[in-house]
């Protein structure tokens, strides 16, 4: 059109700068390298050896590891631009994606931000200003304070005028940072500080704004697009409303339950509020969707690209990065709104390395063993990752994304199960049994979705089988993994295993577990987190293979497995006759040999026992033997332990102090989210030594609370 | 033609002229009657050596035993599987020694041996097993220890002992303490191994009484564990009978003590299972890499290993029943060779021994097997072979199915005796690894020309049929029964018909009894009874026990022409 910006008649975009790190950055990539373009990747000291950085055709260092010096170091990332002479940068989802001065400073610098407008991103960055634009461009909006006094007392005073509950969020915020909800007045202050606090160090702006909270709600929103020539076409919706700590894990497009003359409104609201601030490139708004009236409000719109907009990709069968690279160029819209229709249905699930069981929190460490499933024309596996990577605590903890296409929703959530079961991480705790779980759910299944899902269904979600079968199950893998140990002998000094070869001959070698006239039975013992120390025998028999004999109440399952395999990880055992395909993984991690087994659906973590360790360690004259659990895991029984690694951002107590159980303790930030620890007990507060800001490792311990004042 | 001979010339290239050339097809009809009958026949045998070997694996008695494991203590077999690298194999020997030799049992002779691997480098293993009369040494138990330290003198094997014993049994002294080879031979040779740079070791696990505390202290390196280890030339008793002395066993000869104080042990363990760890880290810290000719030993050009064409279970189904019919020692070599190949050498001289080159878990051996009685050519065969086996370092295997050398007028006047001297002067000193499977008859001197126990085999194993005597027992007592009747004859006794026959059927059942393979190891005239389908593996481990001695020149006494 004629009011196209001056940036359509610019050269057109030859080299591409990533500023982001991860899967996103990587899959920018892929579209850039499809269509011809350079990449240059930014990385910060902690990713010089990602796969981001080994994708791209240059890469420049930005800066130390906290993502304030490196990725939200926009100086550093326009610098980098214009030594590598990359004339546009696309700045992913988080960091600087929806920052103006960011797409400001690009656009002084001559540099091609693929993204929207500035004024679009500034008017649609504050919270309080996008809803009072939305509502005079006639979009719902639900009723809340969006303006700018700030005073505790008058946001308080506000609370209680819309009515509880309300929810407190942070203006700048996004993705559930600084996000409070609060059910009775009396708690509003404590919340709001909290949200502040959070708002701050995430977003550099403490403002927070104050809505009604909608008890059945979905999250549902549409992807949006626009070009520099005033073209606005929805890309249908999406759902999201399957959350935990206010983050999404699962989403599916199109949204379930929901009727064409809905998807129209919606669509058409969407599209309104992108033209009401002159929109172009890919955007999308955010509505709160009372599962009972389906009236829906606007609650914000994302100038990005999402986190979830594959679902959107695989339905729609288009490539949004692919359209932001050419809007951005200065191009029209590839389709018109009727050109876009949905076929199918699509999934995405969001692999987190992640504790369930302590409620979520966010994990780190290595992967030891990364094998998703494969891709194909219906499976997209979305990672920035490599197996031996670390997920560190200074990020996101988002392993990968796994998306799935189905002709139909059911066929869909089918594929995610089987592409799920088939996702094979260790070394680190993740939530896919937790995904695995939730696809397979009835609820779920039939499309009942909404933002309490997780919360609503606990209880079956997080102890989906009964005990017995539970047991039955870890016992069976037990077996399967002893009989691994035995195949693999991963016990066996690798350093010296070198020898063998040429002193004991190859007899010795093959002929594993060879007794005369007798048979070899091997005790193997494994830990397994919850069901502790399980006892294996493997009897060695004649015909070369291994047997576990698993004792149930009244039946004996007999797992079986060839020795002779000489496989990284895929074994093939017999159990009761019937051969299985078996997935499994070794590493040592702090001196201790793991092995996990993917059979069946299920997953398990073991650890080998050895009895010697414990015998090391103690000194030469045995002064008083600890208990080997006590030698395992080094836990002081009274202590209270970080429940993960990250910055301690508060103290509340002081030593010699008495605390009630459930008190707040200390206040932990870890992965921008915010924890507190609180009391296990009643009890005095001891051995306190940290103050101020300071990194706490995972598990270490941070204070006693005794039972007594003084010892 | 040119064309013809041209094509010819192309089609040779496409695979090698000897290729599959060597292979022993000899399949078997599993179904036939005979198969079933013979595979029966061997199973029962079989079954009856599992049986016997059962029992002796519960030790000294399930009290012992209970008494044993009170004291935190594994049994003996335990610790070995714990010391040996994981699930690696363990080659026990003379399982079943000791068997009914006694009035009274004492299982594998009250002391496990074997060879083993340790961080890949093979050792042997000598376990006392406290269970059984408190580990003291019977005269069996010393033969035992001693032929033990032998094969680790011969192989070059570092040795580990595991002590947990009484030391000698005290009312048989007279039968284990003073000869040449009795208790005190156990320390002249940790002595003189260790002279030779084969790394003695011992971990003390329990007591180490009087001589026994010369084992720990003759070591290279010694571990204690403490608690259940002591090391004293006298216990307590008899240092206060002797000086009045009033002391604990723990303070007279614990770990301590000895690893503190005295010096007699260097490494102090928590437990047994700590102690079976300093073990393995000792001999992790060998260092034998530094002995070229230890740490590489007689590594020559291994191959991949094949497995047989055929299953070694049939093994049982071969060998008839009836021990005068005669089989083809090929079908044997068919089912433990690499791939079934065999190579034979002057196949169609001398054919009552079958001679010729194969592999065995890769590792190249010369096979000499009997296939009926030794002739004159025969002999003169197996001697050739032999000097050719020595001459090109290559380990012999024998396997011995001989009733003996033939008799009677041609024979003798063909030579026989020279022809099977030549046989015995070449297996004598071949200087190369020598195992001999006994898989069927071992009489006279047929025993000797195919490497008998005299002629120090490094490793010498039985079949359960097998039986082993000077000569037959119908032909001892066709030999016996003339020379009563004449020694009556002088006597004046007359011997009827009925009396010839009982005292014929008295030697004929003296010679089975003494002839089984049961009598044989009960008294280490072998390593170990096997089972038939077992036989490749035992070769495959014993070959590899055999490689760490480097190659040596062999040097042959006067033949007689």
């Amino acid at each position: 059109g004629p009011t196209a910006d001056s940036s359509a008649r610019r050269a057109p975009i030859g080299k591409i700068l990533v500023a982001n790190r991860g899967e996103i950055a990587c899959r920018i990539m892929k579209t850039a390298r499809r269509l011809g373009l350079r990449c240059v990747a930014v990385y910060s000291e902690a990713d010089k050896n990602s796969l981001h950085v080994a994708m791209a055709d240059e890469a420049i260092c930005i800066g130390p590891p906290s993502a304030k010096s490196s990725y939200l170091n926009a100086a550093a990332i326009v610098d980098a631009s214009v030594r590598t002479q990359a004339n546009a940068i696309h700045p992913g989802y988080g960091f600087l994606s929806e920052n103006a001065q960011f797409a400001e400073l690009c656009k002084q610098e001559g540099i091609t931000f693929i993204g929207p407008p500035v004024n679009a991103i500034r008017a649609m960055g504050d919270k309080s200003e996008s809803k009072t634009l939305m509502s005079a461009a006639g979009v719902p909006v639900v009723p809340g304070y969006h303006g700018q006094e700030q005073n505790a007392s008058f946001l308080k005073s506000q609370a209680d005028i819309i009515g509880y509950p309300v929810i407190i969020k942070a203006t700048q915020g996004g993705g559930g940072k600084g996000m409070k909800i609060v059910i009775k007045s009396e708690d509003f202050l404590e919340n709001l500080y909290s949200a502040q606090r959070e708002a701050l160090t995430s977003f550099g702006d403490q403002r927070v704004l104050v809505e009604k909270y909608i008890l059945e709600p979905r999250h549902i929103e549409v992807q949006v697009f626009g070009d520099q020539h005033g073209n606005v076409v929805h890309l249908f919706e999406r759902d999201c409303s399957v959350q935990r700590r206010h983050q999404k894990i699962i989403e599916e497009a199109p949204a379930p339950n929901i009727n064409s003359s809905f998807r129209d409104q919606i669509g058409q609201a969407a599209v309104n509020a992108a033209k009401a601030v002159g929109y172009f490139s890919a955007g999308t708004v955010e509505f709160i969707v009372d599962s009972v009236t389906k009236d829906f409000y606007f609650m914000e719109m994302n100038t990005r690209l999402q986190v979830e907009h594959p679902v959107t990709e695989m339905i729609t069968s288009q490539d949004l990065v692919e359209w932001q690279i050419r809007v951005a160029a200065g191009e029209p819209l590839p389709c018109r709104q009727n050109d876009l229709s949905i076929l199918g249905h699509s999934f995405e699930a969001r692999i987190y390395a992640e504790n369930i069981e302590s409620g979520f929190l966010p994990a780190a460490g290595v992967l030891h063993h990364f094998r998703p499933p494969d891709a194909s024309s219906t499976v997209r596996v979305e990672t920035g990752v490599n197996q031996g990577d670390a997920v560190s605590i200074y990020y996101d903890p988002m392993i990968a994304k796994l998306v799935v296409w189905g002709y139909n929703r059911s066929a869909a959530l089918l594929k995610l199960h089987d592409c799920l079961s088939k996702f094979q991480i260790s070394g680190i705790p993740t939530n896919i049994g937790f995904l695995k779980t939730l696809s397979q759910h009835p609820a779920f299944s039939s499309g009942e979705v909404g933002t309490h899902f997780i919360d609503r269904y606990k209880s079956s979600l997080l102890c989906p089988v009964p005990e017995e079968i539970r047991l039955k199950q870890v016992k069976l893998s037990a077996a399967l993994a002893a009989c691994c140990v035995c195949v693999k002998d991963i016990t066996k000094d690798k350093a010296c295993s070198d020898v063998s070869s040429s002193t004991a001959g190859r007899g010795w070698a093959s002929l594993h577990g060879f007794r005369l006239n007798h048979e070899l039975e091997c005790r193997v013992v494994l830990n397994h987190g919850q069901e502790g120390d399980l006892e294996m025998s493997v009897a060695f028999c004649k015909d070369g293979s291994c047997e576990v004999k698993v004792q149930e109440s009244d039946n004996t399952t007999t797992v079986q497995m060839k020795l002779d395999q000489s496989n990284e990880s895929a074994f093939t055992a017999t159990i009761d006759g019937v051969t299985s395909y078996i997935s499994s993984s070794f590493y040592k991690k702090d001196c201790v040999d793991y092995v996990d087994i993917w059979f069946n659906d299920n997953h398990h973590e073991f650890l080998l026992v050895k009895q010697v360790v414990d015998a090391e360690t103690r000194d030469i004259e045995p002064s008083g033997f600890q208990s080997s659990q006590k030698a395992k895991t080094g836990m002081h029984p009274l202590g209270v332990h970080a429940p993960m690694a990250g910055r301690l951002v508060r103290v509340l107590v002081q030593n010699g102090a008495k605390v009630n159980k459930d008190d707040p303790l200390l206040i932990l930030e870890a992965m921008k989210m915010e924890h507190v620890v609180r009391a296990p007990r009643d009890g005095f507060i001891k051995g306190l030594a940290l103050d101020g800001v300071q990194h706490v490792k995972d598990n270490s311990m941070l204070l006693i609370v005794d039972d007594h004042q003084e010892s | 033609f040119l064309i013809t001979s041209l094509f010819q010339d192309f089609s040779r290239g496409l695979s090698s002229l000897d290729d599959g050339l060597n292979i022993l097809h000899d399949p078997v009809d599993t179904s036939s009657a005979s198969y079933v009958n013979n595979h029966n026949a061997m199973q029962s045998l079989v079954s009856e050596l599992r049986q016997c070997v059962t029992k002796v694996l519960e030790g000294g008695g399930n009290k012992a035993v209970e008494r044993h494991k009170a004291r935190k203590k594994l049994l003996p077999r335990d610790r070995i599987s714990h010391l040996l690298d994981p699930s690696s194999p363990f080659l026990e020997l003379s399982q079943l020694a000791g068997h009914q030799l006694y009035d009274e049992p004492l299982p594998s002779g009250g002391i496990v041996t074997g060879v083993g691997s340790i961080h890949g480098k093979l050792c042997m293993l000598v376990a006392n097993d406290a269970t059984v009369k408190g580990g003291t040494y019977y005269p069996i138990t010393v033969k035992k220890h001693l032929r033990a330290q032998e094969i680790a003198a011969q192989c070059n094997l570092p040795c580990i002992y595991l002590v947990d014993s009484g030391g000698a049994n005290l009312p048989r002294q007279a039968n284990v303490f003073p000869d040449r080879d009795h208790f005190g031979r156990i320390f002249y040779n940790q002595a003189r191994m260790s002279e030779a740079g084969i790394p003695q070791i011992a971990l003390v696990l329990g007591s180490c009484t009087a001589g026994g505390a010369y084992v720990p202290a003759m070591a290279d390196e010694s571990v204690i564990v403490t608690g259940n280890g002591t090391i004293f030339l006298a216990g307590p008793p008899l240092v206060k009978a002797a000086t009045g002395e009033e002391v604990t066993a723990e303070e007279l000869g614990g770990a301590s003590l000895h690893c503190k104080e005295s010096g007699v042990s260097d490494h102090f363990a928590h437990d047994e299972m700590h102690a079976l760890a300093i073990g393995r880290k000792i001999v992790k810290n060998l260092h034998l890499a530094g002995f070229p000719h230890k740490g590489t030993g007689f590594v020559q050009n291994l191959a991949g290993v094949r497995e047989p064409l055929y299953d070694a279970e049939e093994l049982r189904g071969i060998v008839p029943i009836d021990k005068h019919q005669s089989y083809d020692i090929r079908s044997i070599i068919s089912r433990i060779v690499d791939g079934s190949e065999f190579d034979e050498f002057k196949k169609l001289y001398g054919t009552t021994l079958v001679t010729g080159f194969a592999r065995i878990y890769g590792q190249p051996v010369g096979i000499l097997g009997n296939n009926g009685i030794l002739f004159t050519e025969s002999a003169l065969k197996g001697a050739h072979f032999i000097e050719l086996c020595a001459q090109r370092h290559i380990p012999l295997v024998f396997l011995q199915n001989i009733t003996g050398f033939m008799v009677g007028a041609r024979s003798e006047a063909s030579g026989i005796a020279k022809a099977g001297a030549k046989m015995v002067m070449a297996v004598s000193c071949a200087k190369v690894p020598k195992i001999t499977v006994i898989v069927g008859g071992s009489f006279g001197a047929g025993n000797y020309g195919m490497c008998g126990r005299a002629y120090s085999p490094n490793f010498l194993f039985m079949w359960p049929n097998s039986r082993i005597s000077v000569m037959g027992g119908a032909q001892a007592a066709g030999v016996l029964a003339p020379l009563e009747k004449e020694k009556r004859k002088r006597e004046g006794s007359a011997w009827n018909p009925e009396e010839e026959e009982k005292f014929k059927a008295k030697v004929v059942d003296a010679y089975e009894q003494e002839g089984s393979p049961y009598y044989s190891t009960a008294r280490l005239w072998d390593d170990g009874i096997i089972d038939p389908a077992d036989t490749r593996k035992v070769l495959g481990l014993s070959l590899s026990a055999c490689m760490g001695v480097p190659p040596q020149p062999t040097a042959y006494g006067v033949f007689r022409m």
